[in-house]
């Protein structure tokens, strides 16, 4: 009996691979043996291509559609346009934002790039050849690309299908190119605190235009099959099942007959949440050719028409005593929404959390309003790599508190430090209406400025400032702080929901005989791991070893509803549900342990993967011969198998926060920026996969590198997209990116069933900042306050240039 | 539009396709002969995510036609290994959390593959600029070039101890 070792408790938790531990990925076997199967890869019987007719310009009448010629092509089955779609109702479409947008171009056009016409045929080049022969007259209209001018007395209207309606989704319209108004907070009581302020610091913030670009650009094949009356689409959706809603809502096609898959997902970051026209026309060219129909964007499609993120005009007033202590904060921001609202937010907030603006600082007033407009530019405002608006939010504060540290002639770690919410404040309520969970911001930031030496680093900055000024060197250092509160994981049915759908998420156990699973959820992987991570959160509730449980996730037909992966809600919302279903499944096993064992249920308690008799520990049953028993016995009262599913409603968001440095060195001459360091303090409460989460903070932060530095999506007047391919998009190349430092905090969430509050997206909302107050500390001695991003090459010789550093 | 036979090599086996001469050998590789392992990221090439080897060097495949792969010797990720026995950069991108959405991965891995015997033993500034070609937006690269380093280092190891049993 001896001869055979009992393996030891830790041993035992070790064999399950649970939470915590940094459990290589299940996903890679396939991905790198070029086995993924992402849409563009699915290849069905008969199937044929589908492309769009797009705009050139970007505002203009429509006057003809001659399709003819594109039809004459042999290869070229069908060109659809607004006309065909009118019957079925489908010109048109809801948008997530409660507006609507057109699917190809009813009388005019509203952006460059708009949908136009849909070109069917054998294949890409047939359909290509196809496109160019479709002739279409345009009569052009004046343009409006500057939010600022679309509110003008004489701007032309854009969305003439609205002019007249006074109250839009969001309440009242004042301006035809006026799309709401929201507020939050407190808007007197703010004015009289900074009238009254003994320092006010007054700045217009631009976070600018630009897109999530994953890899793999939007695309999915549409197949109706006749025989069943079911349509089955495979598609880049981060949200399936609001896909099949929608579509189902739309289409008049009953729910049941309509079957969402999204296979392996390219990266998302926000830019597949949406639906776009390609997958209403891709569904209807399935309905009436009969056959498959597969569409895929090229680079400059995507660059071009489907979501944009960011372009928010944030003009902000923050006020203090002369000692740095935070009295109030002010905010008007325009947005510029493009042709139609199609943010990707929860129908209750139009501008999405931005009223988490208050950041991580005590601040007992505070006011927000927004203005949305229309503009001549793509629709969008997606949430790239970030929860809705929240990038933008952070960004702000981030920039005021620069600001204000410099007129009050303070440090701004000092600043922070001063004003940071205390450890026992949480649950914190917010000026504009949140209650932050948990949070140990001194904690965090005394850690990031030991880790970078931050005293050090000043007076290395201070050296270099002399040199520059002796004439020694022609380089100046920068030195970006930041400190992120974030709001993800949305969220309560309360106040949450898209298009009236409550945003819960649910997962599905099912445990078979022998003792391993299949987990099922309402989410949707799109290079975040789930398959990896959520099988660990399952393996430490229910005792069986994650290698031992299968992860499915993005076909409807299958996992249990959910409102997919965005806004980082997976962590916060799905993996709450899968942790309840997990504890579903225990309290059922403790049943069928306690038939087992002879024992009442109480006298049982749970020991890592086994029920065992309190007080003696050798009278155990493993989850695995559970497992076995509830398939082969027949116990009083239980009912046979062994699964279990639950519908999570998350009781409050989570607030992931972090604190973020960037050392650059800038060369006055040439604007050229060289990033010296990167460090990277997180806190996204329990950790489920430190590799993964590293991986997530390098991932997020290269785009925030990406975004502050050099990315955008900018129009000339005549709203000509400047940067629809990536010889103009920048995305860094392993050359241009650094190498980062993360390191942590670990505050759980109290009211998340394990206590971990989301990361892929803490990033890029504390990134931004950094890099961006890199660039404005290292010039901040010479008077400058504020510079639009991104701060590219040219941008910043033109800082020097206008600081008179060119001499 | 008429179509002509192009004859190429890939992954060993000699493939005769018949395409119109402007089809895309990304275009003949992935719908022709169902090696969906290259990716199409920007048809431009500038993601890289299209990348093989052709007559021993990288090749973003999506902008040359597939006639000029006439007679050519092709390499796609499908044919560096095996699920039995994966290559070492293969194996040691798994290792390392190399990938994430796996869309850049095949066109990374067969960068790799040529890089490391353009320079088997190189620096982490000389894999960064060996890899620049390939875009990812998921890693921030600082996992790639790990995953790289650790399959130089395989790559020597798994040489030497060749050369040692000849020995």
């Amino acid at each position: 009996m001896d001869d055979v070792k009992t393996p030891s408790r830790e041993e035992r938790k070790s064999a399950l691979s649970g939470l915590g531990t940094s459990r290589k990925r299940v996903e890679d076997a396939r991905f790198t043996q070029g086995k993924g199967n992402y849409v563009d890869d699915i290849k069905l019987k008969g199937m044929l291509f589908g492309d769009f007719v797009r705009s050139p310009v970007a505002h203009a009448r429509v006057k003809n559609i001659d399709t003819s010629a594109a039809l004459a092509l042999p290869g070229v089955h069908a060109v659809l346009t607004a006309a065909d779609l009118e019957p079925l109702g489908l010109h048109w479409m809801p948008t997530l934002a409660g507006d609507k947008q057109m699917v190809l171009a009813d009388g005019k056009v509203l952006f460059q790039g708009q949908e136009v016409a849909f070109v069917v045929g054998d294949d890409r080049y047939a359909v290509a050849d196809g496109v160019s022969l479709v002739e279409v007259e345009y009569e052009e209209l004046p343009v409006v690309t500057d939010p600022f001018k679309a509110e003008l007395k004489d701007a032309p209207i854009l969305r003439e299908d609205i002019a007249d309606q006074k109250e839009g989704a969001h309440g009242a319209r004042r301006h035809p190119n006026h799309i709401f108004t929201w507020e939050a907070g407190e808007k007197e009581e703010t004015n009289k605190v900074l009238e009254e302020a003994e320092v006010v610091a007054d700045e217009m913030v631009y976070y600018h235009r630009t897109h999530p670009c994953p890899l793999e650009t939007c695309g999915c094949v549409a197949s109706m099959d006749k025989v069943n009356g079911k349509l089955t689409v495979w598609g880049t959706f981060q949200a399936p099942h609001a896909v099949r809603t929608v579509a189902s809502l739309i289409s008049s096609i009953p729910e049941h007959n309509i079957r969402i898959i999204s296979p392996d997902i390219g990266g998302g970051f926000g830019n597949k949440v949406g639906v776009y026209p390609g997958y209403v026309c891709s569904i209807v060219a399935s309905i009436v050719t009969g056959v498959p129909i597969k569409w895929v964007e090229d680079r400059m499609d995507n660059l071009m028409a489907t979501a944009f993120a960011r372009d928010y005009w944030m003009h902000g007033k923050i006020s203090a005593t002369k000692e740095g202590k935070i009295t109030g904060l002010w905010c008007h921001t325009t947005a510029d929404h493009g042709a139609f609202d199609a943010c990707a937010d929860p129908t209750k907030f139009p501008a999405g959390f931005m009223n988490i603006c208050t950041g991580s600082y005590d601040i007992p007033v505070a006011y927000l309003a927004v203005d949305g407009v229309y503009t001549n530019k793509a629709p969008g405002g997606v949430a790239y790599r970030c929860s809705f608006r929240v990038t933008e939010a952070s960004y702000f504060i981030e920039r005021m508190i620069e600001v204000l540290a410099q007129k009050l002639g303070m440090d701004s770690a000092e600043l922070r430090s001063k004003n940071f919410i205390k450890k026992d404040q949480f649950p914190y309520r917010s000026a504009l209406g949140w209650e932050y969970d948990s949070g140990d911001y001194h904690q965090a930031w005394q850690k990031a400025m030991t880790s970078v030496n931050y005293k050090q680093l000043r007076e290395d900055q201070a050296k270099q400032l002399q040199l520059f000024k002796d004439g020694k060197s022609r380089k100046l250092m920068g030195i970006g702080l930041s400190h992120f509160t974030e709001i993800v994981g949305a969220g309560p049915v309360k106040n949450c929901d898209i298009l009236g759908l409550g945003m819960f998420d649910a997962c599905e156990i099912r445990i078979h005989p022998t003792g391993s699973a299949i987990a099922r959820l309402g989410t949707i992987s799109q290079g975040q791991g789930h398959a990896t991570t959520f099988a660990q959160i399952l393996a430490s509730e229910i005792g069986i070893p994650a290698s031992d449980i299968t992860l499915e996730e993005g076909d409807t037909d299958t996992a249990p509803y959910g409102l997919g992966t965005y806004g980082s809600r997976s962590t916060p919302v799905a993996g709450a549900a899968t942790a309840m279903a997990g504890r579903k499944i225990r309290a059922k096993a403790q049943m069928i342990a306690a038939y087992l064992l002879e024992v009442h249920d109480d006298d049982l308690e749970w020991d890592v993967d086994r029920f065992s008799v309190k007080g003696a520990p050798e009278k155990f049953k493993t989850m695995k011969e559970i497992a076995f028993a509830s398939y082969n016995q027949a116990i009083p009262g239980v009912e046979p198998g062994l699964e279990a599913v639950s519908y999570y409603d998350p009781p409050n968001m989570t607030y992931p926060n972090g604190a973020y440095v960037v050392v650059m060195e800038i060369d006055v001459d040439t604007g050229v920026s060289d990033i010296k360091q990167v460090y990277a303090l997180d806190d996204c409460g329990t950790r489920i996969n430190p590799m993964i989460i590293e991986g997530q903070v390098h991932g997020g932060l290269t785009e925030a590198l990406a975004i502050s530095m050099g990315q955008e999506i900018s129009y000339d007047e005549q709203g000509n997209v400047m940067t629809g391919t990536l010889m103009d998009f920048f995305i860094p190349t392993a050359w241009e990116t650094p190498n980062y430092e993360t390191d942590y905090t670990e505050t759980p969430s109290p009211h998340h069933p394990i206590g971990a509050k989301g990361v892929g997206e803490s990033p890029n909302v504390g990134g931004v900042s950094a890099f961006s107050n890199a660039v404005h500390d290292a010039f901040k001695p010479f008077g400058l306050t504020q510079a639009h991003m991104p701060h590219d090459h040219w941008r910043v010789w033109k800082i020097a240039k206008d600081l008179g550093l060119h001499s | 539009m008429e179509k002509i036979n192009v004859t190429m090599t890939v992954n060993g086996k000699e493939e005769t396709l018949s395409v119109e001469p402007r089809t895309l050998l990304v275009h003949a590789l992935r719908e022709h002969l169902d090696y969906t392992g290259a990716h199409i990221g920007c048809s431009s090439s500038h993601c890289g995510a299209c990348t093989i080897d052709m007559n021993g060097k990288s090749v973003k495949s999506c902008t040359v036609f597939a006639p000029q792969a006439e007679g050519a010797e092709i390499l796609t990720v499908e044919g560096i290994g095996s699920p039995d026995k994966l290559h070492a950069i293969q194996e040691m991108f798994k290792e390392h959390h190399g990938l994430q959405c796996g869309y850049c991965t095949p066109g990374m891995i067969m960068r790799s593959y040529r890089f490391l015997q353009e320079n088997p033993n190189p620096t982490e500034e000389e894999v960064r600029f060996g890899i620049s070609g390939n875009l990812c937006r998921c890693t921030g690269y600082q996992n790639i070039v790990k995953s790289i380093m650790a399959a130089a280092d395989k790559i020597r190891d798994e040489a030497n101890v060749e050369k040692k049993e000849i020995a």
